[in-house]
């Protein structure tokens, strides 16, 4: 427990270190057009433009800075008083760069080979869980390979696969507690995995049979569970993120023992909602993590093309809120920066912002064929020498923890299990037609009820045209 | 002299004006409607005391809006509450929309109640994703996992001179989603009974009020004064009962059919006014009951004419009970075109008086 502290403590110190870094001023060079004046050679009047708080009043400032002379040394220890706070101010003029010289360098624990790095920050773990990770990790590969086939094969509609991000989906689970509140984009089905959904669970949502927990309201992979505290995916970009600001407020108003926790990709962050969202958490002060799965691709849309900054978390300090950047393919980094995120967010009761750099493998979905706007051999490189899946397995077989039996016993018996549930799935029913007009509204509005005896006299009086009757 | 009335408005009410002599007229009006009920409340006070009772009760009801706390309101409807609750439920919130409905949504969806205030609804529309498919469509697609029991409320309609981004009525856009409940108040009565159950209510409700009805002041009932006090959502109520004519409409509107069945009145022509209250569900038993006793429909609203709310009733009507009718059904709306400004087209671009007293009139077959 010490040792855990000790380490946390640590990252907390080099989380701050690497911020400092990014606040480093560059100086700009200046075109040799554009004169920079001293203060003795013009009035203020002329050089600042007509919006400057030069004509603000009610500071209490004596002398008006600028009209004083005031030599350079001195300059840095007067401050403005400004709503918002005291600032220091400076006579020479200096634009923020737009990038940083260095990136925001990638926290991780784990290299290529599966090896811990000397001397790194991390939270141990134990053997039982290093071991239900990677079994979760090869899950949600054999889930993802078997349904996408399902939907190639059309016996489901639509599906969407989480390769290569498997270790963004089960480490972060594993790093939260049952009452943290999920709110998914749509691209983590791992983290309802590794709460206990099943794979027949998993398959009737994809069915949209009679056992589906969602009714078959839904297209395939929108998951959602009350029971796993996992809200039902939705399918317009980024609306989970202010929605989680609100769920992390009704935490904290309830002074629950608990955060929200939401998931966005690369391309979501350019939604409005993802501004309000995180500005919204950090001013309520909410205990919200926000998970960035950055896998570089938006469908077809490169992240050269979605935003000019140094990825997201540099978006973090905008708004006031925490953050790292961590390689979300090592699945040690992913869960020790998760960990340590939910422990700020609820005991310091602030938003804290994790951008997981990965790579989208599969397409976006089965809709997409993404060779048509990237390079087949670029998505070879990652599925095998970058796979995250591969990466825990080494780690974990060379604490002995796990043999290339287990492997085979693993995947053969999950593949059987998927292939029954898909069977089970398929033949089972679809709901029946009293489930039409059920769950508009908490309790049948008239309107409905009418609507619904129409429908239930029309069936008995047409049986020809309706088949399975009205009650299945 | 538009604009000066929506100033003292905004002020507060409090201005002596012309806005001040037509509450005094509604007053009139109306006390010869209502039964006598000596107590008098504004719409704004009504509204008011409704949230207040309501947080008093449930420690889960909470407010947010732009300038609801420490502006006691835009209009002043949350006054005095951030002094009461505390900012932690009377939450003035940052300019998005998107982002505090989005806000709203996610603290429903975890338990909590939040009444959303939009400044108007005019402004609700940078925020209708959240409306439509994060708050009304959620317990559907979950399955009844999912239910956010929220209140979005805020002036809707024309206001006095506020021109077309300002002035637009959304009870048919939102009253066309299955998932909403839509709720139009017009008295104090009506504020008070169908925002307690509102607020109350498990689904997401749509709660349009009208900012020019605020400074109204309409008699009150001591029951409709008491904490519990509650009205049900889906039934209208027959502001004025009669045999000749049915005129149904909704919020700012009533007082003006009110007037034009006085002026029928004096003409002969018993006008049956039906205040519908609750656009979603639409308390379509009552209207066509009415229709089935008079035979003829006016039907007025403020909104744009095209797929308004008097369509919805005109099909109602002649799906349910077309051998009943003697007339054409009558429309009366908004015109067609954005909300200009100036007082004069403002004034041609709304259902005035004369406007309904007309149509009912050839309803009646006593005019072209």
């Amino acid at each position: 427990m010490a040792i855990w502290f000790a380490r946390s403590r640590t990252l907390v110190s080099s989380l701050r270190q690497n911020l400092g870094l990014s606040a480093i001023f560059i100086k700009h060079n200046y075109s040799s057009r554009r004169p920079v004046f001293t203060n003795s050679q013009l009035s203020p009047r002329v050089f600042l433009d007509p919006f400057s708080s030069y004509r603000h009043e009610s500071t209490a400032v004596e002398t008006h800075p600028y009209l004083v002379q005031q030599s350079d040394h001195e300059d840095d220890a007067q401050e403005l008083d400004f709503p918002g706070g005291k600032v220091g101010y400076t006579s020479e003029m200096k634009f923020i760069p737009e990038s940083s010289s260095r990136r925001i360098p990638c926290y991780r624990v784990l290299n290529e080979h599966g090896k811990i790095i000397s001397d790194s920050d991390f939270i141990p773990v134990s053997e039982k869980l290093a071991v239900r990770m990677y079994e979760q990790m090869a899950t949600l590969q054999v889930m993802d390979h078997i349904f996408y086939e399902a939907q190639r094969q059309g016996r489901i509609s639509f599906y969407l696969t989480s390769v290569g991000e498997e270790a963004i989906n089960i480490a972060s689970a594993a790093a939260l507690s049952p009452e943290d509140v999920v709110l998914p984009q749509y691209r983590e089905p791992g983290v309802l995995l590794w709460r206990g959904f099943t794979l027949e669970e998993f398959a009737n949502q994809c069915f949209g049979n009679k056992a589906d927990y969602g009714k078959g309201r839904q297209m395939p992979i929108h998951y959602g569970s009350n029971q796993h505290n996992y809200f039902t995916v939705s399918s317009p970009i980024a609306t989970q993120l202010p929605q989680a600001a609100g769920v992390g407020y009704a935490l904290k108003m309830e002074k629950k023992n608990a955060c929200a926790v939401t998931f966005i990709g690369d391309g979501g962050t350019s939604e409005g909602d993802f501004h309000a969202g995180l500005n919204f958490a950090a001013v309520m002060e909410a205990p919200v993590v926000f998970i960035c799965r950055n896998n570089g691709w938006a469908i077809s849309t490169h992240i050269s093309e979605q935003f000019r900054s140094d990825g997201i978390v540099v978006k973090g300090q905008a708004y006031g809120i925490r953050s790292i950047r961590v390689d979300g393919n090592d699945a040690l980094a992913v869960y020790s920066a998760v960990r340590s995120a939910r422990e700020m967010a609820v005991k310091e009761q602030r938003p804290v912002l994790i951008e997981a750099m990965t790579y989208r493998v599969g397409h976006h979905s089965t809709s997409d064929d993404s060779t048509k706007y990237r390079a087949a051999d670029e998505i070879q490189y990652w599925k095998m020498s970058r796979n995250p899946v591969n990466r825990f397995k080494k780690w974990v077989e060379d604490n002995g923890w796990w043999s290339e039996e287990d492997e085979s016993k693993l995947r053969s018996s999950t593949r059987k299990q998927l292939l029954q549930a898909i069977q089970a799935a398929e033949k089972w029913e679809k709901q029946p037609l009293t489930e039409l007009f059920n769950d508009v509204y908490d309790v049948k509005t008239k309107n409905l009820e009418e609507q619904e005896l129409g429908l239930k006299e029309l069936v008995e009086k047409q049986p020809q045209d309706y088949p399975l009757g009205f009650h299945n | 002299m538009w604009g000066i009335l929506r100033r003292s408005a905004v002020d507060g009410g409090g201005g002596f004006s012309a806005s001040s002599l037509r509450r005094t007229r509604f007053a009139l009006v109306s006390a010869r409607s209502y039964a006598a009920g000596s107590k008098e409340m504004t719409v704004r006070d009504a509204l008011n005391s409704a949230i207040d009772e309501e947080m008093s009760a449930d420690p889960k009801v909470f407010v947010m809006g732009e300038e609801v706390g420490q502006y006691q309101g835009a209009y002043k409807i949350t006054k005095g509450l951030l002094e009461k609750y505390g900012p932690e439920r009377v939450y003035d919130t940052p300019i998005t929309e998107a982002g505090f409905t989005g806000i709203g949504v996610g603290a429903a969806y975890a338990g909590l109640k939040p009444v959303v205030e939009f400044m108007t609804f005019n402004f609700s529309m940078q925020a209708i994703d959240h409306i439509i498919n994060s708050a009304a469509k959620s317990n559907y697609m979950s399955a009844g996992q999912i239910n956010v029991p929220i209140v979005f409320r805020g002036p809707n309609g024309a206001a006095a001179g506020v021109g077309a981004q300002h002035s637009q009525c959304y009870a048919a856009w939102y009253a066309s989603v299955p998932g909403l409940k839509v709720l139009a108040p017009y008295s104090a009565e009506d504020a008070r009974g169908l925002l307690k159950a509102a607020i109350r209510d498990p689904d997401p409700v749509v709660f349009l009020e009208n900012e020019l009805l605020y400074g109204e002041s309409f008699p009150i009932s001591e029951e409709a004064l008491d904490s519990s006090f509650c009205l049900p959502i889906g039934k209208a109520k027959i502001e004025r009962e009669g045999k000749d004519v049915t005129i149904t409409t909704f919020s700012k509107m009533v007082g003006f059919v009110l007037k034009a069945a006085e002026k029928l009145a004096e003409e002969g022509i018993s006008a049956e006014v039906i205040n519908l209250r609750s656009i979603r569900p639409l308390d379509r038993a009552t209207i066509n009951a009415s229709v089935r006793k008079t035979s003829r429909l006016v039907t007025v609203e403020e909104g744009f004419p095209q797929h308004g709310v008097c369509a919805e009733i005109c099909a109602s009507v002649v799906e349910e009970s077309f051998s009943y009718l003697d007339a054409p059904v009558e429309r009366i709306a908004g015109a067609d075109v954005p909300m200009p400004y100036a007082a004069n087209l403002e004034r041609l671009a709304l259902p005035q008086v004369e406007d309904i007293v007309r149509a009912a009139k050839r309803a009646c077959y006593r005019s072209k």
